[in-house]
């Protein structure tokens, strides 16, 4: 795969798609689970290992799910999976199964698995595939870590579940302050997304311009050159 | 537990998007407009109560017996899956008018967390209460009718309702709110789903006051 494409697929998956603050999918368990940081990490994991396990499977079956009933067959190949996740975690890490109760089944009907596998695994080859699972999947795991944190921090002065200080406003862990927090995210990081953007245009506009002086510099040159090959 | 606080509980302390953050992408998507909500809201509460009325015969009758619980994601969601689509067949034949109201949300209903959502809610309720354990010898002596109307599956079917209208409530609350607040002249960074997060939370705030009572 081409060094270009790898790195198309990992912008566009962390950040310029990314499922929480570009596309705002998966809701569900960013507004539930970012009371608590390590909650949202043990949840980023899970979706991150269903996103590249069933993208891989789609992908590679895409030629043979007829187009009439894929939605159907995409469900199954993820509930599947979601299946093998909830068994192991509640095998090996009971604690983080306890803490993610009733959002570990909803995997399955996360929109971003859905999405992935409908906009890009559907059809695109296995390895890039697989890429945009693990990318989409860290975009999602960075995005609600992030406010995880910051609820956590303000909501009950704890960090990873560490106490840190006796400081805490209350109104961050209730349902109010999810969605006051999400909302100031999407906002924070559309300003900031938006003023890099307009950087790099400018850059490239630049670039554009300087390669532009640069040819018409070398005109006359090439024109004499040309004369003398007459 | 009277009906009366059951009913209280689904509608507002407990409701399904403001306080469980069930629902929440139908509850963002689908409220621009206040007659789309309420089409939105009415096929939600449809299919969670014929959910709730199927979901939790198919796990105490079928799965626990075969010892098959680990399934239950799978059997659900397809269970989901075929009820809506029969139901949209069922609407378009007998019923254009209800159809043309409700027909364009029911595919979208299929992948709402809600609905799978209230699914495993029921069921969770159940393998903690061993009254739903399975007695075949009961069955065959003519307990099981005792055990239809038994107070779990009544309950999971009136719960089944009353989440599906708390869901109607809020997202008709909010597209009422976001017909305002859309026309509002803010920072162009804020506009959008920024916006409609801070009426979202100005809602949950007004519900959260039922939960002191």
């Amino acid at each position: 795969m081409k060094l270009q494409r790898f790195k198309e697929i990992a912008l566009d998956g962390t950040v310029r798609q990314n499922p929480t603050f570009r596309l705002v999918l998966g809701t569900c368990p960013t507004l539930a689970l970012t009371v608590a940081a390590m909650s949202c990490l043990g949840m980023g994991a899970a979706v991150t290992i269903v996103l590249i396990c069933s993208n891989v499977i789609i992908s590679l079956l895409r030629n043979i799910i007829p187009d009439k009933v894929r939605i159907p067959c995409f469900i199954v190949i993820i509930a599947t999976f979601v299946t093998l996740i909830r068994m192991l975690m509640e095998a090996f890490i009971p604690s983080l199964y306890d803490s993610l109760g009733i959002f570990l089944p909803l995997i399955v009907v996360n929109c971003i698995i859905l999405g992935r596998a409908e906009s890009f695994a559907s059809h695109n080859p296995v390895g890039e595939s697989a890429l945009d699972g693990l990318f989409m999947g860290l975009g999602f795991t960075a995005a609600i870590t992030l406010m995880g944190i910051v609820r956590e921090v303000l909501g009950s002065g704890k960090l990873f579940g560490l106490e840190l200080w006796n400081f805490k406003i209350g109104f961050f862990s209730n349902a109010a302050g999810a969605f006051l927090t999400y909302g100031l995210f999407i906002a924070i990081f559309n300003v900031c997304y938006n003023a890099v953007e307009r950087k790099l245009k400018h850059k490239a506009a630049q670039k554009a311009t300087t390669v532009a002086e640069e040819v018409s510099e070398d005109a006359p040159a090439l024109e004499a050159a040309a004369k003398e090959a007459e | 537990m009277d009906i009366f606080a059951i009913v209280i509980a689904a509608l507002f302390a407990d409701n399904f998007v403001l306080a469980r953050f069930l629902g929440i992408c139908p509850f963002l998507g689908v409220s621009k407009k206040t007659s789309s909500a309420l089409g939105m809201g009415l096929a939600v509460t449809a299919v969670m109560i014929i959910t709730c009325a199927v979901t939790y015969p198919i796990y105490v009758y079928l799965l626990v017996p075969l010892g098959l619980e680990y399934l239950e994601i799978l059997v659900f969601i397809l269970v989901i899956a075929s009820l809506v689509q029969i139901l949209e067949m069922a609407l378009k034949k007998f019923s254009p008018g209800l159809y043309s109201a409700l027909g364009i949300y029911l595919p979208l209903v299929t992948t709402n967390c809600a609905i799978l959502g209230v699914a495993e809610l029921v069921i969770a309720q159940v393998a903690a209460d061993t009254a739903g354990a399975f007695n075949l010898r009961g069955m065959i002596l003519g307990n099981w009718v005792d055990k239809w109307f038994a107070m779990s599956y009544g309950g999971a079917v009136v719960s089944g309702i009353f989440y599906g209208l708390g869901f109607t409530l809020a997202i008709v609350i909010l597209a009422g709110l976001r017909s305002k607040v859309d026309k509002l002249n803010v920072a162009k960074s804020l506009k959008g789903f920024p916006m409609t997060m801070l009426a979202a939370c100005f809602m949950a705030m007004a519900f959260y006051v039922f939960t002191l009572i």
